[in-house]
């Protein structure tokens, strides 16, 4: 018994070892509660580059650690979200964003759901009878 | 020889779906119309042979049979035996083997207990279904065959990702894929109603248990998913508008506006064309999402099979199926007699306009899915995720929520405005209440969430409001079955806004010994031990958590380490108690010698799934509820004519 504990500590030693030190504030919350429920909020919209899909709120990847290390910083640093949220734009592009900011790729995107309740209210008036 | 059993079991069943479809022909043209009569048994037979393939993938899973490739690739010899049997759907071409033997015994099902429909319909449904059946049986046996042999065969398998090393693989994608497969029998009486232009009262009823059973299994399957990634991916997270989870979300939409519009045909003979178009739609959502997932045309947290080359052969099907009936509705809804119109305020009115809500809503699912895409495909880079549809999906759903409230409270035909505000009083307070009380409690939480408990409070007195002044005993099963899972809904949107509004979060590195505190709970971690499993090692934290002057209870969450592959997955702990959820995660250790701990109170987030599983069980009683009534009156009927 005391054979396999020492085998399976040192299995998993090992991979905990390989690990680099996770950035500060990656997993770490920010003192200022005001502060960091922003900067939580920000992190939820923010796309995870290295994950499938996932937020850097959601993940355990390196990346995401930074990532979320970054915002911290920034909000930290008096920042606002939004500021933090360009900053990324700017150097990863819209595809860090899962919130895609109105303009010339993504109008259609925007309009879709008002166009479709317009589309929904026509048919709905077609189909009630007078009174 | 079990791989070579089930191959052969594939390709009868496939060749059964060609003479199925054959017969119906034959049978519909009246060239002999005494084939119809083998229709049945076909069915059947190519049903039970597809589930037979099934079963012999399963069980080389079992075995372990390395030389078939599948197995290979995704299983080992030292998984524990719920894995092995589970496995054999953790994978692409499993899966897709599952999908189909569901397809072939959802069609074995309408053959076998389908009494209602007219006989010339039933024969177009029958052949529809196997129409569908085939091309997805040539997808398997042309593209992804399950039973291929690698050769040679090599010593152990390459394992499951042990994300999916869950007993929730053995339950959530069985239960998801007969509710997404199941709403092909809705599509193939779609299309025989519209081949056979009977489209009635009679159908409505034949087709609305099928509706409800699919429509009861993607809620649960739904319901159970997002417990699984809750629980698994160890982030707190329970809904993420992942493109996967919107696969799933769609087809449910679809036929939650389906099984809403079959019960005013059923009823009141209105909405013909628009029950028709809904069934082609929401099983083309159920094609589309597996297309979404298993062409690999996207990456997220559940595509664990990706095969871009097989996109194609699953585009084309779509492309032939959902075509194909939406040319054949647009040919004939002409010929189908519109329904009865009706009064802007009256209950059909309402349904209508809950028809309408889902079905903006699946639009907009459908098109923040797909958007980056198609954007991709044209070289733009962009994500839409949940403050797109947080945005544009919220608002809209709140809206359907205050409609579903006030439905059922109306009259058919006709209502009187005064009257319907009269009968809402109590649902109006009791939202205002709600809404009031929480902003008094809880500050100020944002519109969302203080519209959402608002409005759950408001549906919740008005889904039970259709069973006041009634003796309880003898209101119908199929009342009861709708108020539970209105009921459900109001429950599982009030665990949604309070969790999302109300939890706290706590993120911390400590020593052992070291106490944290988080939302009134004092949490210590007493110490971190290894741990084997059967496939596994593990850190296991012992954490001892005391609320008050409680006894203190432990929690014990674990990093669990993977070999094959290799691969690491937290796995919460998680205590359930009165008020919500305690969610414990362990994390790595610090250079420091302190450990990283993340935890979580989550108010009333069980709600959530408790509310999924009522709106479950509302349908299932309503089924009951239908198919006894329809017993009761043929029982009734035999006795009056032994009488007379």
């Amino acid at each position: 018994m005391t054979r396999r504990v020492l085998v399976a500590l040192a299995l998993v030693a090992a991979p905990v070892a390989a690990q680099r030190p996770p950035a500060a504030l990656a997993y770490t919350q920010l003192r200022n509660p005001a502060q960091e429920a922003e900067a939580r909020a920000l992190m939820e919209t923010l796309r995870c580059l290295v994950c499938q899909g996932q937020s850097i709120a959601d993940s355990d990847a390196d990346m995401a650690g930074d990532m979320r290390a970054l915002v911290r910083q920034r909000i930290a640093g008096g920042e606002r979200p939004e500021q933090v949220r360009q900053w990324l734009i700017a150097r990863y592009g819209d595809y860090v964003t899962f919130d895609p900011p109105v303009g010339g790729t993504t109008w259609p995107l925007w309009l879709a759901p008002i166009v479709l309740l317009g589309v929904g209210v026509l048919i709905a008036r077609i189909s009630f009878r007078r009174r | 020889m079990t791989a070579e059993f089930g191959l052969a079991a594939l390709w009868f069943a496939a060749t059964l779906a060609v003479l199925q479809i054959a017969l119906s022909v034959i049978a519909l043209r009246r060239v002999r119309a005494d084939v119809a009569a083998a229709m049945r048994p076909v069915a059947i037979v190519q049903g039970a042979l597809v589930a037979v393939a099934m079963a012999a993938l399963i069980a080389c899973f079992l075995g372990s049979d390395m030389s078939v490739a599948l197995v290979a690739a995704n299983s080992h010899s030292a998984k524990p035996w719920l894995y092995k049997f589970a496995g054999a759907w953790g994978n692409h071409e499993g899966s897709m083997l599952l999908w189909v033997t569901i397809l072939g015994l959802a069609g074995a099902a309408v053959a076998q207990f389908e009494r209602r429909l007219p006989e010339r319909t039933l024969i177009a449904t029958l052949g529809a279904q196997a129409a569908i059946a085939l091309g997805f049986y040539a997808f398997l046996l042309i593209a992804s065959n399950p039973f291929a042999r690698a050769d040679p065969a090599p010593r152990d398998g390459a394992g499951l990702n042990p994300l999916l090393q869950d007993p929730g693989l053995a339950f959530h994608p069985p239960t998801l894929y007969a509710g997404y497969v199941g709403l092909s029998v809705a599509f193939s009486f779609a299309v025989g109603a519209l081949v056979t232009r009977d489209v009635g009262p009679v159908f409505a009823r034949a087709m609305r248990p099928w509706v409800l059973g699919a429509w009861v299994f993607l809620t649960l399957g739904i319901t159970a998913g997002s417990y699984w990634a809750y629980y698994e991916l160890g982030w707190g997270g329970w809904w993420f508008w992942d493109p996967t989870e919107n696969a799933s979300l769609m087809p449910w939409l679809a036929a939650t506006a389906l099984l809403h519009s079959v019960s005013v045909l059923a009823t009141r003979d209105g909405l013909r064309a628009w029950t028709i178009m809904l069934a082609v739609v929401a099983f083309s959502m159920s094609m589309i999402g597996t297309f979404l997932v298993r062409s690999g045309i996207l990456t997220s947290v559940h595509a664990f099979a990706v095969d871009p080359t097989r996109g194609s052969f699953i585009l084309a099907l779509l492309v032939i199926y959902i075509g194909g009936a939406l040319a054949l509705f647009g040919a004939r809804v002409g010929t189908v007699r519109q329904g009865k119109l009706f009064d802007p305020l009256s209950r059909e009115a309402s349904l209508v306009v809950n028809n309408l809500l889902l079905s903006v809503i699946l639009g907009v699912v459908l098109i923040g899915t797909f958007y980056p895409i198609v954007a991709g495909a044209w070289g733009v880079q962009l994500s839409v995720g949940a403050p797109f549809f947080d945005k544009t999906v919220g608002p809209l759903a709140l809206i359907l929520v205050a409609v579903m409230a006030a439905g059922p409270l109306m009259r058919w035909r006709r209502d009187e405005a005064a009257a319907v505000i009269e009968r809402l009083q109590w649902p109006i307070a009791a939202a205002l209440f709600a809404g009031v009380g929480v902003f008094v409690l809880g500050g100020w939480i944002g519109v969302l969430p203080t519209a959402g408990i608002a409005l759950a409070g408001g549906l919740a007195v008005a889904s039970v409001a259709p069973l006041a002044k009634r003796n309880l005993r003898r209101a119908p099963l199929t009342l009861w079955g709708m108020v539970i899972a209105h009921l459900g809904v109001a429950v599982s949107l009030a665990g949604m806004a309070a969790s999302s509004a109300f939890t706290t979060e706590r993120l911390a590195a400590v020593y052992v010994g070291d106490p944290v505190q988080v939302a009134g709970f004092t949490v210590t971690l007493d110490g971190v031990r290894p741990v084997i499993g059967d496939n596994w090692t593990a850190l296991e934290a012992k954490l001892s958590v005391r609320e008050g002057d409680d006894a203190p209870f432990v929690l014990a969450p674990q990093v669990r380490y993977f070999t094959t592959p290799v691969t690491t997955t937290n796995e919460s702990a998680i205590a359930t108690l009165a008020g919500g959820q305690l969610y414990t995660v362990l994390g790595a250790l610090g250079d420091d010698g302190r450990w990283q701990l993340r935890l979580w109170w989550k108010p009333f987030v069980t709600l959530i799934w408790l509310g999924g599983a009522m709106i479950a069980a509302g349908g299932a009683l309503s089924i009951v509820g239908h198919q006894r009534r329809g017993w009761q009156r043929r029982r009734r009927r035999a006795e009056q004519e032994w009488w007379a």
